[in-house]
């Protein structure tokens, strides 16, 4: 599986329809949850880590990013 | 894009134009985050903005939207205010379609202390048309109208409008962007002119002529140049030198316009009636 897809389980879900590839959710995720593709859109690359503090969706421009609550799963 | 979001936004006008890094979708869903906790219905909240690239925002937004022109949104939405009192205005608004072409009337809606709520999305600069410098662009920086750097002193905008008279006035960041939203969100409960500065990034125009070549190094600058209020009330002038203060100046209650304005009608009634 690429690693670009979404994943069912993923607690953090990117709209690379959306996504500017601006680098911010991925130079400020305290756990480093966030990498980049090669086109620098944001892609979960270490999902396991995230502790859903949502600091990613809040400060993305670009209303790309979602950080999904433990009862949605 | 967030449930809970998606609904306040026009979706088929998505990718919004803004540059890639730009603060303005920062501040916006700051905006919508803070309306949402409050339970604001899309009716009865209007959104009223002048012209830049931030003054796009409206157009984004599913509720009662007003783009007006460079620096009179106040004037638009006063109007409207005066005529629904019983609506939430929101004017959103650039440091220089604020602070320049648009100041007096700023002054004046302060002064008024009409129950207005105004973000400015401060950029330091006037994003949309090249980068020139603003009122509220920061001595020595450089832009296309300064490039050997900025002469002219920054307004601090926040300390103008409390000296006007508003009853809220605070100052956050794109970066400290929770401490933003609740700011944001207190300006919105209180009656009264509310106005939250929100310092944010234009990499395009300003960072790149400003040594922070990116949108992150732009939010790391927010991050290191403020300083909370408790802690700036301990600092001399020389230590806070080219740092800015967040936080909240004011939060007083005051008579507000429209309602000493409906009690002045309501008073002369008889004096209108029958006549
Ligand atoms: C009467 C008038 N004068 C000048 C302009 C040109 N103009 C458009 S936007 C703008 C400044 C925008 O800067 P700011 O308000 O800081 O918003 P930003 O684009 O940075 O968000 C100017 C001078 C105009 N549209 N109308
Ligand atoms: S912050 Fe948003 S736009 Fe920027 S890289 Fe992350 S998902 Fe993409
Ligand atoms: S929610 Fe927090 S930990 Fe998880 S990816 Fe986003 S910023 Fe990183
Ligand atoms: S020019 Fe600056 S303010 Fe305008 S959209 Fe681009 S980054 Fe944002």
């Amino acid at each position: 599986m690429s690693s670009s897809e979404v994943r069912a389980e993923d607690p953090v879900v990117v709209d690379r329809h959306l996504c500017k590839a601006c680098g911010i959710c991925i130079a400020f995720c305290p756990k480093s949850v966030l990498g980049a593709d090669g086109d620098g859109i944001a892609i979960v690359e270490r999902p396991d880590e995230c502790i859903r503090c949502r600091m990613c969706e809040f400060r993305c421009p670009d209303f790309a990013i979602v950080v999904r609550s433990e009862e949605d799963e | 894009m967030n449930t809970h979001l998606r609904k306040y936004f026009r979706q088929e006008h998505l990718p919004h134009i803004w540059c890639p890094g730009c603060g303005n979708g920062i501040v916006t869903a700051a905006i919508l985050r803070a309306l949402d906790r409050l339970g604001w219905e899309k009716d009865r909240t209007v959104f009223v903005s002048g012209i830049g690239c931030s003054s796009r925002a409206p157009g984004y937004l599913d509720f009662n939207t007003l783009h007006t022109t460079h620096g009179r949104a106040l004037v638009f939405a006063t109007g409207v205010k005066v005529a629904h009192p019983n609506l939430n205005v929101v004017v959103i608004t650039g440091d220089g379609d604020a602070s320049a072409i648009g100041g007096n009337h700023l002054i004046h809606a302060a002064r008024r202390n009409i129950d207005i709520t105004t973000i400015c999305f401060n950029n330091s600069i006037y994003g949309m048309t090249g980068g020139q410098y603003s009122p509220l662009s920061p001595t020595d920086s450089v832009a296309s109208t300064a490039p050997f750097g900025n002469t002219d002193r920054s307004f601090d905008l926040c300390r103008l409008v409390e000296a006007a008279g508003a009853s809220y006035v605070a100052r956050g960041t794109t970066y400290h962007v929770t401490p933003l939203t609740k700011l944001i969100e207190r300006g919105f409960e209180k009656r009264g002119f509310s106005f939250v500065e929100a310092i944010t990034a234009c990499p395009v125009y300003f960072g790149r002529r400003n040594k922070m070549r990116t949108p992150v190094e732009m939010l790391e600058w927010q991050k290191d140049a403020a300083v909370p209020i408790t802690r700036a009330q301990k600092m001399d002038p020389e230590e806070l030198a080219g740092k800015f203060v967040i936080g909240t100046f004011v939060d007083i209650d005051m008579p507000e316009y429209t309602e000493s304005y409906e009690r002045l009608l309501r008073e002369h009634a008889s004096d209108r009636g029958g006549g």
